[in-house]
């Protein structure tokens, strides 16, 4: 919860205390949960703010490539299913502006950065959904390899963002299910169905490893997110237990993953793949993925034209309490 | 942008009759109503709720957490008012 | 308007279905073709709605929608008992076939002549489905049930915005205005019945639209008020959509829509 009552300058304003640092991560060690009034050091409230607004942005970016097939999805079942889904990516941008919120920022801030391009999100949302199988691999494959980034999130130290994890945890659990679903009907379709399939498959699969964020010995925030209990696995970590669950999904859906050093480690029973374009990861962070223009265009248009509904919402809002004001 | 700026609000909702209003998360709108109709878009798309509360962000009183200590520690050596602090022997029953 | 539609539907055009539309039928499907009309038109403001909270809004608005024309379409299939589905009705019809109103399927502009169209339409379906509940039909009164808590949300929904937008500034106002301009010659529409749907409505199988007439301007009255607009006159009162005669902009919309589902015949998704 977020309340503004106790919102003093509390935590910019003392000098750096070492025994308050130390009882905090005391705190962490022992596994209890930092409360958005406790003391935390700045570090702490900046890796925060900068992985909730990150995410909350990659929920909202991520409603473009998805709902660019609302429209002509094939069947008023996927329709509806695919809706509901994009709404709740939509639901979980909310959720998690708030969680970020409580650590002193305001959410118009944080989007003024995405928009301002100086915010990151999620680099798979920079590529473009080119068929009806996209939706599936997206499901499947994209949400597959967030729930394993988010699952662990349930048990962050921070209790604001541990809380919208578990929410969104619950709510997407159909959204893999329903990719995977249908890539299954594609599969065991037609031949152009099955082609188209695999298609996506080969275009989405590289990009997905990549989600998971450079090889542990590059990343830069590791150490200090996982001393904080923010980040429980490291990025290899998460991608190897995702690679191990997807290729037997792969198997039974009888597709062929775009990698052919892929191999099945039997000593340490762990599949491997074949070594990750980094550059085009580097690239697309950098903004020079497929869509990177057209999403921050399609998000910048959507609130430039929205300015003046907002505005009247605000301006009604007021003349009503001006109104009752007077009445009273 | 501070003029895109509305009021927050904290949500709680009453699952089923019976049951308290918890705390559901937190949201902005520029009015109550809107608050109303945003919560229940937001917070009950899978049939979480029987009921709905809003209530202004800014309305809300909280305690310091830097007197937790003062607040609630002194309640933790009151052992006798909870139930296992008394001697009652088994043939007597359950108590 | 099953005279009009059996003409309309006389031979198969491509891929498209043949039906004999009975009476019923025809207002099932009509009904039907509303609610996915209005639902895939709200459905286009995904990931780009004015304001985050109204994304969740606009979706909750188009689901109801698209769940109220699956009932429907489904309906259809049982009326019609050729073994068409709600994708046969949806998918494989051309836009002549359609029998939704004007209304639903104007372009959504900008978000007062979306929430303004909502509204105009909310504030007929609302007594509709309320009055069909308990008209003779049990298939329809069912249907009903569900349907008019929903669109009573919606009404609540979209009345809160028109107020909203016509109160708020002079900037919203006078988007606000422009919409009005321009829809209100097809709300007339609503209250019209064919032959064959005021047979219906005789015989108490269904109910008469005109009957809703009092009760719509009452409600357009209220909400104008409270903001600032002023009923529109006008003679111009273009009719037709029930008959499967629909502006250019349907043709555009079926046709992104279905091209998917029409480019590969009887599969499934």
């Amino acid at each position: 919860m977020y309340t503004q009552a106790l919102d003093t300058a509390e935590a910019q304003s003392k000098p750096a205390d070492t025994a308050a640092a130390a009882r905090f991560q005391a705190r962490i060690d022992a596994e209890q949960r930092i409360e958005p009034q406790d003391f935390m050091p700045e570090a702490y409230r900046r890796t925060l703010i900068r992985q909730i607004s990150q995410h909350a942005h990659s929920e909202i970016v991520g409603m473009l490539p998805e709902g660019n097939w609302i429209t002509r999805a094939p069947s008023l079942r996927r329709k509806a299913a695919l809706l509901a889904k994009v709404q709740d990516e939509g639901g979980h941008g909310l959720y998690l502006y708030a969680a970020a919120e409580t650590l002193g920022v305001a959410r118009e801030t944080l989007v003024d950065q995405l928009l301002a391009g100086a915010a990151k999100y999620s680099s798979i949302f920079n590529y473009p959904t080119l068929t009806w199988a996209d939706i599936g691999a997206i499901g499947w494959l994209v949400d597959g390899a967030a729930i394993m980034n988010q699952i662990p999130l349930c048990r962050c130290s921070y209790g604001p963002y541990a809380r919208a994890m578990i929410r969104i945890c619950k709510e997407e659990s159909f959204h893999q299910r329903q990719g995977f679903e249908i890539m299954l009907t594609l599969c065991r379709g037609t031949a152009a169905q099955k082609a188209m399939a695999q298609d996506a498959l080969d275009r989405w699969w590289w990009p997905v490893l990549m989600m998971f964020g450079p090889p542990d010995a590059q990343s830069r925030h590791s150490q200090h997110s996982a001393r904080w209990k923010i980040k429980r696995f490291s990025n290899d970590e998460l991608r190897q237990k995702f690679l191990d669950a997807t290729v037997p999904q792969a198997q039974f859906l009888g597709l062929t993953l775009p990698d052919p050093a892929l191999a099945f480690d039997p000593e340490t029973g762990h599949w491997r793949a074949g070594p990750i374009d980094w550059a085009e990861f580097e690239a697309v962070l950098a903004g020079n993925g497929p869509c990177n223009r057209e999403r921050l265009e399609a998000r910048r248009r959507a609130h430039d034209e929205g300015g003046w509904v907002r505005e009247a919402a605000r301006a009604h809002a007021e003349k009503r309490r001006a109104a009752k004001a007077r009445a009273a | 942008m501070s003029a895109d700026l509305s009021p927050l609000w904290e949500v709680f909702i009453r699952s089923r009759n019976g049951l308290a209003h918890r705390h559901a998360g937190s949201l902005h709108a520029a009015d109550a109503e809107m608050a109303l109709q945003a919560a229940r878009d937001l917070f009950t798309r899978r049939g979480e709720a029987a009921s709905l509360w809003v209530v202004p962000a800014a309305a809300i009183i909280a305690s310091d957490p830097d007197e937790a200590g003062m607040l609630f520690e002194p309640t933790g050596s009151k052992i006798y008012r909870h139930p296992t602090f008394y001697e009652v022997p088994e043939d007597v029953g359950h108590m | 308007m099953s005279g009009i539609c059996e003409q309309a539907v006389g031979g198969k055009v491509g891929s498209a279905l043949t039906l004999a539309e009975t009476p019923l039928l025809s207002h099932v499907l009509a009904r039907a073709d509303d609610a996915l009309i209005l639902g895939h038109r709200l459905s286009e403001w995904t990931g780009h709605a004015p304001l985050l909270e109204e994304e969740l809004a606009l979706a909750n608005l188009a689901l109801d929608l698209i769940g109220q024309a699956r009932l429907l379409y489904e309906y259809a299939g049982a009326i019609e008992g050729a073994g068409h589905g709600e994708g046969d009705f949806a998918y494989f019809r051309d836009p002549p076939q359609f029998h939704n109103l004007l209304l639903v399927e104007q372009p959504n502009g900008d978000f007062a002549m979306t929430m303004l169209r909502h509204f105009l339409y909310a504030a007929f379906a609302d007594p509709y489905w309320r009055a069909m509940v308990v008209a003779g039909d049990a298939t329809l009164a069912a249907i009903a049930a569900k349907a008019e808590k929903e669109m009573a949300y919606h009404l609540r929904h979209a009345a809160g915005w028109v107020i909203r937008l016509g109160d708020g500034t002079e900037e919203s106002h006078r988007r606000l205005a422009v919409a009005l301009d321009t829809l209100w010659p097809f709300t007339g529409e609503m209250f019209l019945a064919d032959a064959g749907e005021a047979a219906l409505s005789d015989a108490g199988t269904v109910i008469d639209p005109a009957a809703l007439r009092p009760r719509w301007e009452a409600t357009i009255a209220r909400v104008f008020a409270e903001a600032n607009l002023t009923r529109p006159g006008g003679e111009w009162a273009p009719s037709g959509g029930r008959a499967g005669r629909h502006s250019e902009h349907l043709g555009h919309l079926l046709a992104t829509m279905q091209h998917l589902a029409r480019s590969h015949p009887g599969v499934r998704w």
